[in-house]
């Protein structure tokens, strides 16, 4: 076995114990996942022999930021397979990138036109559609969800028609940590001739993606869940759609030339990344990408499969003290994002009680305000995991949970 | 330490639930979220020359939001909105100090041990917003 957590562990500061042994066990990576070595030492690297604008200065270090700037996008280009690194643009996270397209694409689109999202999303890819609703007056449709906490994608049959222009919806949940059958999302778009844009937030940090084989058109993602920086994400579009799109946000960089009376823009993916951007961020999510790519992800993938399955097996065996898993049962079309709750007590408490123990996990409605109310609750637990987190993380988080539903709990009084 | 949140004044409070339901004919209901966690408090109030009468409070929160929308329950009957906003300070000086001289209510010090987590404050907070905004609204009408 060649992937060992507890090793790569041992690259994340924060992760290591204090000098009385103590750790966090951090378990809220879907919020956002801690740093390794590695990307801080590319960013300060950077920050400290290359730092300067880009795209503008002739001397020397200006070429160097440049480089570093646009080998961050090479290697983004490669991670998700895109088809050239033109179809690659930076952007602030990706609720910036969902916004990007709901701005730039959505002013082609017109009253009449639909956007059909689900009610698994993350806030971030339902306020955008409704700011454009009431911008534009096309009609905002969503795909319920199962009562595991999955997109119901029977009803694309009922909610997919002509007026279909654009489905949106997540790859992965943020809550539940179900994956989204992309395969019939797409077939659905496709019989309309709708586009689609995946949420891929929660599942960048998975592994390398594949986006021409998805055979989507919009990718989000977002660099502080996937071991980089925050302040920096991607929105990966197809060339030929990206190049038919306005511009979201004026500014620098995003021009050709600019005259008082008007504007020629610049191609993309220039045209979407007005005034300087987040260069060191970029470099630091390049190093993270990288760190991700140097990883056996099949084996990743296989060990988060099994934490996870230990995880649901203690959930479910701590049914007796009111414990339920809030979404997927088992392992199988999920990733390594668990919700629970715990009759009688406020995933708040929950979550706080548990940090007496330093576990960090996050209870509330995790952004996903409609998902709660679809599952019948205000709140869940959450705990999500990470290529460093390992048996001892979720023993620990068991027992903890155990310690809250036992005294704190209402099962069984 | 997190753990020190949790001690038994606060669980009693919030045990006790005092004014915990709904008011049959309430000049005034409001119904008042937190974004950041979910909580929400449904507060239903009665008044009388400008005073609480009668207060019922329904809470799904959690246990420090419970524990303050009970104080209310307790203690809310005969304040007006300028006694409420001196209460409202006194309990954020005793959130932000971790101590406050001006506490107009003994059952308020519980939440002394809220002081070391500002995410929490606004869980304490939400129930007297939802009395000051109750007398907004019967201002404003």
């Amino acid at each position: 076995v060649t992937f060992d957590p507890l090793k790569i562990r041992k690259e994340f500061p924060l992760l290591r114990p204090d000098r009385d042994g103590r750790r966090i066990i951090y378990l809220d990576n879907a919020a956002t996942a801690q740093v390794p070595e590695a990307v801080l030492a590319a960013v300060a690297h950077h920050e400290r022999s290359s730092r300067a604008n880009v795209h503008r200065g002739v001397y020397r270090l200006a070429e160097a930021a440049t480089r570093a700037y646009e080998n961050a996008r090479d290697v983004i280009a490669g991670y998700v397979n895109a088809a050239t690194r033109e179809e690659i643009v930076f952007t602030s996270g990706a609720t910036a990138s969902l916004n990007l397209v709901a701005h730039s694409l959505g002013e082609t689109l017109q009253a009449g036109d639909e956007v059909l999202i689900s009610e698994l999303e993350h806030h971030s890819n339902i306020v955008p559609w409704q700011l454009l609703r009431d911008r534009r007056g096309i009609t905002l449709k969503a795909l319920p969800a199962t009562p595991d906490g999955r997109i119901d994608l029977d009803a694309l049959d009922r909610l997919v028609n002509r007026n279909t222009k654009l489905i949106a919806v997540t790859h992965v949940s943020n809550v539940t940590g179900a994956v989204t059958d992309v395969a019939r999302v797409v077939a659905a778009a496709r019989s309309v001739g709708a586009r689609v844009l995946l949420d891929g937030a929660q599942a960048a940090p998975h592994g390398p993606l594949d986006v021409q084989d998805l055979d989507v058109d919009f990718y989000a993602l977002t660099g502080h869940k996937m071991y980089g920086p925050n302040g920096i994400g991607v929105l990966w579009a197809r060339r030929e759609i990206l190049e038919t799109m306005p511009p979201f946000l004026g500014g620098g960089e995003m021009i050709r030339s600019v005259t008082i009376a008007q504007t020629e823009f610049a191609p993309p993916p220039a045209r979407f990344e007005a005034g300087t951007p987040p260069i060191a961020n970029a470099v630091g999510l390049a190093a993270a990408a990288i760190w991700i790519e140097d990883k056996d992800t099949d084996e990743a993938h296989a060990h988060l499969d099994r934490l996870t399955g230990r995880l649901l097996d203690g959930l479910a065996v701590l049914g007796n003290r009111g414990v339920r898993v809030v979404g997927p049962l088992d392992t199988q079309g999920r990733y390594a994002t668990a919700s629970f709750d715990i009759e009688g007590v406020h995933p708040h408490d929950v979550c706080q009680l548990l940090d007496a123990r330093n576990l960090c996990l996050r209870g509330g409605h995790h952004c996903a305000q409609p998902l709660m109310e679809a599952m019948g609750v205000t709140g869940t637990s959450r705990a999500s995991l990470a290529f460093y987190s390992s048996d001892e993380d979720i023993d620990l988080l068991l027992n903890g949970i155990e310690d809250v539903a036992r005294k704190f709990g209402s099962a069984g009084k | 330490m997190s753990g020190d949140l949790y001690q038994d004044r606060l669980l009693e409070l919030a045990a006790a639930a005092t004014g915990a339901g709904r008011l049959e004919d309430p000049d005034v209901t409001v119904r008042l979220d937190n974004p950041m966690c979910g909580d929400r408090i449904t507060l239903d109030v009665k008044l009388a020359d400008g005073k609480v009468a009668e207060v019922a409070h329904e809470t799904r929160a959690c246990l420090l939001c419970q524990a303050a929308a009970s104080v209310i329950g307790a203690h809310a009957i005969g304040l007006d909105a300028a006694h409420l906003a001196e209460i409202r300070a006194g309990v954020e000086a005793l959130l932000r100090d971790g101590e406050s001289e001006t506490l107009a209510w003994h059952d308020l010090d519980a939440f002394a041990p809220v002081h070391g987590h500002p995410s929490r404050y606004s869980c304490v907070l939400l129930p007297l917003d939802a009395l000051a905004q109750a007398f907004e609204e019967i201002g404003a009408s």
